[in-house]
C-alpha cells in the first residue's frame, strides 16, 4: 500500500498542459506538412514522383501532393536536387474535405477550418464517444489513437471516449485500408451506430488505401464503405496531430491556434 | 551431437546462396528430413510455397530449419506436381498451419492433415482451390467449420472481429463449460493485405514500405530483416556504425513494446498505477525512437546498406538521458506489480503453456523463453551487432502470465543495459552505403528477434533478380496456436489477460 503512495509521489503529475499550454516538443527531425518551392524545380524533372512509394505526387502543369496518400517517409526530399520538397515541423494536418489535403504551389497551407456543424456540435461538443474500427491496417494508427488515452494526453479531459459498442457511439474512427475480410464487418459497425454520426478517418490507409493502394486485397481506405466526415493524414499521424484534429473538429480550439511551428 | 541431414543445405542467417544448392528432394525424403530435424531439437522456422518458374505448373514446397545448438539454418525442397500432397502434420505439429497457408495460397490439397481449414480466407494465388471453391465467389472470413464440443451444458462464445478495444480484429470460438474454456480457436485474415503476393517482381519503391508495415509495431524487426536480405543478395557490406544503429532501433523497439505490455497485463487485472505509469513510459520510449529518426515507430531509420539517419554526440546524450528517465520510471511502475499480491493472484498459474508443448508447437520468442526454453536469435542465429554483443538470455519455467510477464521484465533490463553500453563507443563508419543489384537465382533467409520473438525472412530471386518469391513468417504465425493452446481450462474471464500476456500480431500473422 505504502508503495503504490510513494510511486504515485515519484510519477508525478504528467498530464500535459496542451491545449492550454504549448504543445508537446517533437523531435527535430519530425516530418510535418511538406512545403513546396516550385520555383527551384528543374524543367521536366519528375524526380520527386517517380520516388514516391504511393504515387502522392502527381506533376502536370504543376506539383500536386496529396497528403491523404502521403507516408510522410521524405524519399522526395532526399530525391530532389534541389531541395524544391521539405517537411515542415507543422502537426496541423486534420481536414474536413478530402480535396483539401492537395498541396500545391498556389495552395501550401491547408484548411484547417473543421469545426462540425452547429447541430452537431451541441450534440458531441462536450462529449463524444468514438467505437474504434480497425479495418486491416498495419496497428500503428491504432497504437497512436490508443496512447491518447494514456495520462499524458488524456483523452477524456475533452470528453472524448472510446466505447466497446457501436451501439453506444455517436461515431467511428478507422483505420487500416479497409481490407476485403472486413469490408462487412465495418459497414455493419457503421449501421449499428445510431443517428447522427460521424466518421473520423486516421492515417494514409483509412483515407486513400495508404502503401495498399490498388491492392485487390483492401479497398483503397474507409470511403469505399462509409462517408467521413474528418481526414487525418500520417502514418501513422502523431498523437498531437490526431488530438489536434478531434479538438478543431468539435470547435475546441480554431484554425489559428497555435500561431504556425514552421 | 546434432549431425547436418545430409540431405539438406546448410546456410546462415543473412547469407545467399545459389538456389542449385538446395538440393530437390521427393517429397518422402523432404518430409523425412524435417522430421529426423525436429527430433533432434530444430525448429521449422519457414515452410513454405512457390512457383519459381511460373510457366511450369509445379509448387515447389521450401523449408527452413533452425539449428539453434549448431547456429545454423538448413534448407531443402520439394517439387508437387498433383493438386495434392500428404501432410506431414501427424508426424510434425509445428507445421500445421505452413500446410495449411500452403493449400491456400497455391490450390493444393493436405492430405490427412487433421485440421485443414484456411489461413486467411484468401483466394488462391493459381487456378486451383484447395477446398473446390469457385473463383468468381468471395470468400467470406472466419465462415466455416469449428470445433465443436457437444454435451448439453456446453456454450459457445464468439468474439469478433470488431473488439471492444482500440484492437485488430480477429475471430476467437470458445467453446465453454459454465466459465470453464474446454477449447478455443482462433480465426485470423481480417487483416490480410496480399503483401507477399505484391512483392513479387521487387524490390521496388513501395517494397521497403511494405517490410516497415507488416506489423506496424515491429517496424524495426521487419525492416531490418528486407533490408538483411537485399544486403545478403546484393552481397552488400555494412558499416559496424549502421550494425550498431540498427541493434539500438531494435531494442528500442522492444521495450516500448515490453513496457507497453506490462501495463496492458496490469490494466487487465485491474491494477491501475502500473497500467497508467506504463501506458506514458512507453510513449516515452517511441519519443526516443523519434528522436533517432523523427517517427515514433522507426519509419525510415532502416534502410539497404544501413539506417536512414546518423546520430552525433549531441543526439546520443538526448537520448540516453531520457533512457535514464524512463529507467527509472519503469522500474518503480514494474516493482509495484510483484509486491502486490492481487495482481500475482490473477498472473500465476494462469495461461500455462508447457515447455513440452511449446517445443512441439515451435513456439518463439518471450513465450517460449517463459516456458523455460532459451531460444533467443540474438544468441541463436545471430546477426549484425549481435554477432558481437551477446545479451544474456531472459527465462523463466513457470510457463504462465507471470512467467510471461516476468520474461519482459528482465528483457527490458538488458535491453537498457545493451543500449547504453553501445551508445558509450559508437563505432566509426558511414550511415549508409549503396546497394548494386540482386544476384539471380538465389536464395537468403534472414532471421531478427523482434519483441514477439523469430522474424524470418526468405527471398528467392528470378534470372532477373528480381523477388520469384519473399516469403514472411512473423513470430505470431508460429504463436497464435500457443494462446489457444494456454486457454485451455482456464477462466474465460482470463481470456484477456491471457491474449496480453502474449500479445500477437493480427496484421503480423495476415500480411
Amino acid at each position: 500500500m505504502f508503495k503504490i503512495i510513494l510511486a504515485r509521489l515519484q510519477q508525478g503529475h504528467r498530464t500535459i498542459k496542451y491545449p492550454d499550454g504549448p504543445p508537446p516538443e517533437l523531435s527535430d527531425r519530425f516530418c510535418g506538412r511538406p512545403t513546396l518551392d516550385a520555383a527551384k524545380c528543374l524543367t521536366g524533372c519528375r524526380a520527386c514522383a517517380e520516388v514516391c512509394p504511393t504515387d502522392a505526387i502527381t506533376i502536370t502543369d504543376q506539383a500536386h501532393i496529396d497528403l491523404g496518400k502521403c507516408l510522410f517517409c521524405s524519399e522526395c526530399a532526399a530525391s530532389c536536387p534541389n531541395q524544391a520538397i521539405a517537411y515542415s515541423k507543422d502537426y496541423r494536418l486534420a481536414v474536413r474535405q478530402r480535396q483539401d489535403l492537395v498541396i500545391t504551389q498556389n495552395q501550401q497551407s491547408l484548411n484547417l477550418e473543421a469545426e462540425m456543424s452547429a447541430k452537431l456540435k451541441k450534440l458531441f461538443g462536450r462529449s463524444l464517444k468514438l467505437r474504434q474500427v480497425s479495418a486491416g491496417g498495419c496497428n500503428a494508427c491504432e497504437a497512436d489513437t490508443n496512447v491518447l488515452n494514456t495520462l499524458a494526453w488524456d483523452l477524456g479531459r475533452f470528453g472524448i471516449q472510446f466505447v466497446a459498442s457501436p451501439r453506444h457511439a455517436d461515431g467511428l474512427l478507422i483505420t487500416g485500408p479497409v481490407t476485403e475480410n472486413m469490408k462487412l464487418a465495418l459497414k455493419k459497425t457503421y449501421d449499428a451506430v445510431p443517428d447522427p454520426r460521424i466518421v473520423i478517418a486516421v492515417g494514409a490507409c483509412a483515407i486513400s488505401g495508404g502503401p495498399y493502394i490498388n491492392h485487390p486485397q483492401a479497398n483503397n481506405g474507409a470511403e469505399s464503405v462509409v462517408p467521413v466526415d474528418l481526414y487525418i493524414p500520417g502514418c501513422p499521424p502523431h498523437p498531437l496531430t490526431i488530438l489536434d484534429g478531434l479538438l478543431r473538429f468539435l470547435g475546441r480550439h480554431n484554425a489559428d491556434f497555435p500561431s504556425l511551428v514552421s | 551431437m546434432i549431425q547436418n541431414n545430409p540431405r539438406l543445405a546448410t546456410l546462415i542467417n543473412g547469407r545467399a546462396v545459389p538456389l542449385e544448392a538446395i538440393a530437390m528432394l521427393t517429397l518422402d525424403d523432404f518430409q523425412q528430413a524435417i522430421v529426423e530435424g525436429v527430433a533432434v531439437g530444430q525448429r521449422v522456422s519457414a515452410m513454405f510455397g512457390a512457383m519459381v518458374q511460373p510457366k511450369a505448373n509445379a509448387v515447389e514446397l521450401y523449408v527452413v530449419l533452425a539449428d539453434d545448438e549448431q547456429n545454423r539454418l538448413y534448407a531443402g525442397r520439394t517439387r508437387i506436381e498433383d493438386d495434392r500432397f500428404l501432410s506431414l502434420t501427424p508426424r510434425c505439429p509445428q507445421v500445421h498451419l505452413f500446410e495449411r497457408e500452403i493449400a491456400e495460397q497455391f490450390g493444393l490439397k493436405a492430405i490427412g492433415h487433421p485440421w485443414f481449414k484456411p489461413v486467411r480466407y484468401q483466394h488462391s494465388w493459381t487456378s486451383l482451390d484447395a477446398w473446390d471453391r469457385p473463383s468468381d465467389q468471395p470468400i467470406l472470413p472466419g465462415v466455416g467449420d469449428f470445433y465443436r464440443v457437444e454435451g448439453d451444458e456446453v456454450h459457445e462464445v464468439a468474439v469478433g472481429p470488431v473488439h471492444a478495444g482500440i484492437i485488430e480484429p480477429g475471430h476467437f470460438r470458445f467453446q465453454c463449460h459454465g466459465e470453464r474454456v474446454f477449447h478455443l480457436e482462433i480465426a485470423l485474415g481480417y487483416q490480410h493485405r496480399g503483401v507477399e503476393q505484391s512483392m513479387i517482381g521487387g524490390p521496388n519503391k513501395r517494397s521497403i514500405h511494405y517490410a516497415e508495415t507488416l506489423a506496424g509495431d515491429s517496424t524495426i524487426a521487419h525492416s531490418t530483416a528486407y533490408c538483411q536480405a537485399i544486403e545478403a543478395l546484393a552481397r552488400c557490406q555494412k558499416s559496424a556504425r549502421a550494425q550498431m544503429l540498427r541493434g539500438i532501433a531494435l531494442e528500442l523497439e522492444r521495450l516500448a513494446n515490453h513496457i507497453g505490455d506490462l501495463g496492458a497485463l496490469a490494466n487487465d487485472v485491474g491494477f491501475l498505477p502500473t497500467s497508467s505509469y506504463c501506458g506514458r513510459i512507453r510513449g516515452d520510449l517511441l519519443n526516443i525512437t523519434a528522436v533517432l529518426c523523427g517517427n515514433r515507430f522507426g519509419r525510415g531509420m532502416v534502410r539497404p546498406g544501413g539506417v536512414g539517419f546518423d546520430i552525433d554526440a549531441a543526439r546520443v546524450s538526448e537520448m540516453l538521458r531520457r533512457l535514464d528517465a524512463a529507467e527509472r520510471d519503469t522500474t518503480v511502475a514494474v516493482n509495484l506489480l510483484w509486491d502486490t499480491p492481487s495482481v500475482m493472484a490473477r498472473f500465476e498459474n494462469t495461461g500455462p503453456l508447457p515447455r513440452g508443448i511449446a517445443i512441439e508447437l515451435g513456439i518463439v520468442g518471450p513465450a517460449a523463453r517463459a516456458s523455460g526454453l532459451m531460444r533467443d536469435i540474438r544468441l541463436d542465429q545471430p546477426s549484425g551487432i549481435f554477432r558481437f554483443t551477446h545479451l544474456p538470455v531472459s527465462t523463466c519455467d513457470t510457463g504462465d502470465v507471470f512467467g510471461r510477464a516476468f520474461v519482459r521484465w528482465l528483457e527490458i533490463q538488458q535491453s537498457i543495459k545493451f543500449i547504453r553500453e553501445q551508445l558509450s563507443a559508437v563505432p566509426a563508419g558511414s550511415a549508409r552505403v549503396a546497394v548494386g543489384s540482386l544476384l539471380p537465382n538465389s536464395f537468403a533467409v534472414t532471421l531478427n528477434e523482434s519483441w514477439r520473438g523469430e522474424v524470418c525472412h526468405a527471398a528467392i530471386t528470378d534470372t532477373h533478380g528480381r523477388f520469384a518469391r519473399y516469403k514472411i513468417v512473423d513470430p505470431s504465425f508460429h504463436n497464435w496456436t500457443a494462446l489457444a493452446y494456454a486457454l485451455r481450462n482456464q477462466e474465460i474471464s482470463d481470456f484477456p489477460l491471457c491474449n496480453k500476456s502474449f500479445n500477437l500480431s493480427y496484421c503480423g500473422n495476415d500480411l
